[in-house]
């Protein structure tokens, strides 16, 4: 299920807002509606945690993460992540990194399999991405950008990429990822998926200027109409009681 | 290039994404919206105008361009299509791609425009979108206009051309150089003078441009005066008539002149008595014995300004009944003279008397025995001139010929109509002094139309027309010796006959 909603005038939903299959990190807002929108839909599933990174509120750009972990720039500071440590579930690897390129939200995209990086990412932080988010890593372009984070977000199920994109590279895309992929826009036009566009297997979050016929592209193409959260995250469950035993 | 370094580049076809409003599928743009949903969300032409109003004249049919020039356009033509445009504002919004008239009804007094611009909207995308404006004309009179209604006759400069000559030769000729450059385009009456012409005019500088053209083609010395009208003391506005006095130098082609001796000297001596060959700005001088020549231009010449001791009106026939030449052909400016001894008689004279007069002239390259000439009849003349006194012990020739005549082939000829004709200005003649005779006006015309076909060098700067009525005869081939010199006829330039209005061409096709 799609939901539309604002953060302080903002479409952009994707600059402030982390949403994975395990968790959700949302930015500190002046008003509280929009950490009441992550809450009401995700509350009973995963855990919702208010947060920012290195003083800012653009935690979506600036962190990556999967089921598996969460991968923090240098400028975050030891409170944030400390709180992030205690708040996130204990088998999600909460790691900072030391990277150049910070903004690894713009940099990174990522489900729980694979991952597509910035070109110019380095090679210790590709080995970091690797194991602690358990992914395959690919370094690649979208449609002509390197900021493979910005351009593209995808889940599990499918993945939304740059208007622009032409039918090779989404062939090749496609394959790289296994997962099926369109081309579209989110919030009325934009070209910026990732910064307008958060989501997971069972939902997504855009912004307010998102019309309906790009809202329903997305639910078509990341399978949202007919997921629930509970088979999901039931899955994951079995995986924990196995290990306690 | 990529392929020539031996890499596969993978071609690149481009997707299609659906609209981001109606959702039809479309290649993907910079806004990501199908071009129906991008027009209908913005409008470029917002803020532009509409609706326009023009001032019209309706005598000239001028469009007035705030805050005072009118601009003279025709109905849908380049010239209001520009004007209309430039009465936009605030079209440097956008950038203009086309614009076109729809056509409105002529009396209807609109005028639409079809724009076509572009703007850039939202993230890159340059949206293209036209639209109509609609001109209403609004009938004013211009200023010119309204002048010439409130008072017809109203001038504001006016040139007067005056030389003081018994004859108008120098007029005709004048007339035809000013026809030929379309100086007088402007004037807006002329008017013939008893020994002139004025030409008025309603702006000081078209004025002062035809007194230029006229210092070009003859030597004069003109001055100018202005006359208060009226003043309007809140805006100092100044309105004046101006008045040129242009006096074109007496002395004409053919003339025979005596230098005072001031001149003489400066001019190396030149013998005190010259012809005049040809009168332009400036003044072409030929001394008959010597075949020495010099050039006065309208300076020097006004600073002595010395007249004719006799005019062509003076001018005796001969008939020539030696000649011998006397030494080679000269080339003077442009002209061959051979000095030659010949023996004359007055056509008056011959048979009826023995007087015949050893002379020495400049014409030994036309005459043969048996000629006739015109020449000055020094012998017989009474000359009264202060400039001739002052030589003491100058022995005057007894006659100075000056060109060969025609006259007896003339009359076998029998007026028959020329193969060509000339134009004329459009000139009220002043009647009020009663001095003018048309019969002697129309003997002068003629004989400046024998002047012409015998000169090639004067029909040079005027313009010739093809006389529709000429016939070319059907005895043509009997002549016997010289033929009177005629104008060939690829000197002569087509009418150009516009048959849409009054068949007669007023207009001359210009080569």
């Amino acid at each position: 299920m799609a939901t539309r909603l604002m953060f302080e005038n903002s479409c952009e939903v994707g600059v402030f807002s982390k949403l994975t299959n395990a968790f959700c990190l949302v930015a500190i807002g002046g008003s509280e509606s929009f950490y009441s929108t992550f809450e009401a839909e995700l509350a009973d599933v995963i855990p919702v945690v208010k947060t920012s990174i290195g003083g800012n509120r653009i935690i979506g750009r600036l962190c990556v993460g999967n089921k598996n972990g969460l991968l923090l720039p240098h400028t975050t500071t030891d409170q944030e992540l400390q709180h992030l440590r205690n708040s996130l579930p204990d088998q999600v690897v909460v790691q900072r990194i030391e990277e150049r390129l910070s903004a690894l939200g713009n940099c990174i995209a990522c489900n729980d399999h694979v991952a597509l990086a910035h070109t110019d990412l380095d090679r210790e932080t590709e080995e970091i991405i690797a194991d602690v988010l358990g992914v395959e890593v690919f370094r690649q372009t979208i449609a002509g950008n390197i900021l493979v984070g910005s351009y593209c977000s995808f889940s599990n199920r499918g993945g939304l990429v740059h208007p622009h994109t032409s039918i090779e590279d989404l062939d090749e895309l496609s394959t790289l990822l296994q997962v099926p992929l369109v081309a579209g826009t989110v919030n009325r036009g934009s070209e910026v998926i990732g910064a307008g566009l958060t989501v997971n297997d069972w939902t997504a979050f855009c912004g307010s200027d998102t019309t309906a016929t790009e809202l329903s592209v997305i639910e078509s193409v990341f399978k949202l109409r007919e997921a629930q959260p509970n088979a999901v995250v039931d899955e994951m469950r079995k995986s924990l009681i196995d290990s306690y035993v | 290039m990529a392929q020539d370094a031996g890499m596969f580049t993978v071609p690149q076809t481009v997707g299609s994404v659906l609209c981001c409003k109606c959702g039809i599928p479309m290649a993907p743009n910079a806004a990501n919206m199908c071009v129906a949903c991008l027009r209908s969300e913005v409008d470029i032409t917002e803020g532009l105008q509409k609706h326009v109003i023009i001032s019209h004249c309706p005598e000239c049919d001028c469009y007035l361009q705030p805050p005072r020039t009118w601009i003279k356009a025709q109905l849908e033509s380049k010239e209001l299509l520009t004007f209309c445009v430039k009465r936009l504002k605030n079209l440097n919004r956008v950038r203009l791609v086309n614009a076109e008239f729809i056509w409105t009804e002529p009396h209807s007094k609109r005028i639409k425009v079809k724009l076509k611009v572009q703007k850039e909207v939202l993230n890159g995308a340059i949206l293209e979108q036209s639209y109509v404006v609609e001109y209403v004309q609004q009938d004013h009179m211009c200023d010119s206009c309204s002048r010439v209604q409130a008072n017809p006759d109203q001038w504001v400069a006016a040139v007067q051309l005056r030389q003081h000559v018994t004859h108008r030769r120098t007029f005709f000729y004048l007339e035809q150089l000013i026809l030929k450059h379309d100086a007088a385009a402007r004037a807006i009456r002329i008017t013939q003078m008893d020994q002139g012409i004025d030409f008025f005019f309603g702006n000081r500088s078209h004025a002062v441009k035809f007194v230029e053209f006229v210092g070009k083609v003859a030597p004069v010395r003109s001055r100018h005066d202005k006359q208060l009208v009226s003043h309007d003391p809140k805006s100092n506005n100044f309105n004046y008539k101006y008045t040129f006095s242009v006096e074109i130098s007496p002395i004409c082609r053919e003339d025979l002149i005596c230098l005072p001796p001031k001149v003489a000297v400066s001019l190396g001596n030149l013998g005190p008595l010259v012809i005049c060959m040809k009168v332009t700005n400036s003044i072409a001088l030929l001394d008959p014995f010597t075949l020495r020549h010099c050039f006065l231009d309208a300076d020097q010449y006004w600073r002595s300004s010395f007249k004719s001791l006799l005019t062509s009106r003076q001018l005796v026939e001969y008939i020539v009944l030696d000649v011998e030449v006397v030494s080679s052909e000269v080339n003077v400016g442009g002209s061959k003279y051979v000095l030659a001894d010949a023996q004359v008689a007055r056509v008056s004279d011959f048979g009826k008397n023995d007087t015949i007069f050893s002379i020495r002239t400049h014409l030994g390259h036309l005459l043969n025995p048996g000629d006739y000439a015109l020449g000055y009849d020094l012998y017989s003349a009474n000359n009264n001139d202060m400039e001739l006194d002052k030589y003491k012990g100058l022995v005057l020739p007894e006659t100075i010929l000056i060109k060969k005549s025609y006259e007896e082939k003339r009359l076998r000829k029998r007026s028959k109509p020329r193969s060509w004709k000339l134009k004329s200005l459009d000139m009220e003649v002043d009647d009020s002094k009663g001095r003018t005779d048309q019969e002697k006006m129309n003997k002068e015309y003629e004989e400046f139309l024998r002047d012409l076909e015998e000169n090639p060098e004067l029909r040079f700067n005027i313009s010739l027309y093809r006389n529709k009525d000429y016939q070319p005869s059907e005895m043509a081939s009997v002549t016997d010796g010289e033929d009177v010199p005629s104008v060939p006829l690829d000197e002569l330039l087509a009418d150009l006959d516009l048959k849409s209005d009054d068949g007669e061409g007023d207009d001359s096709m210009r080569e």
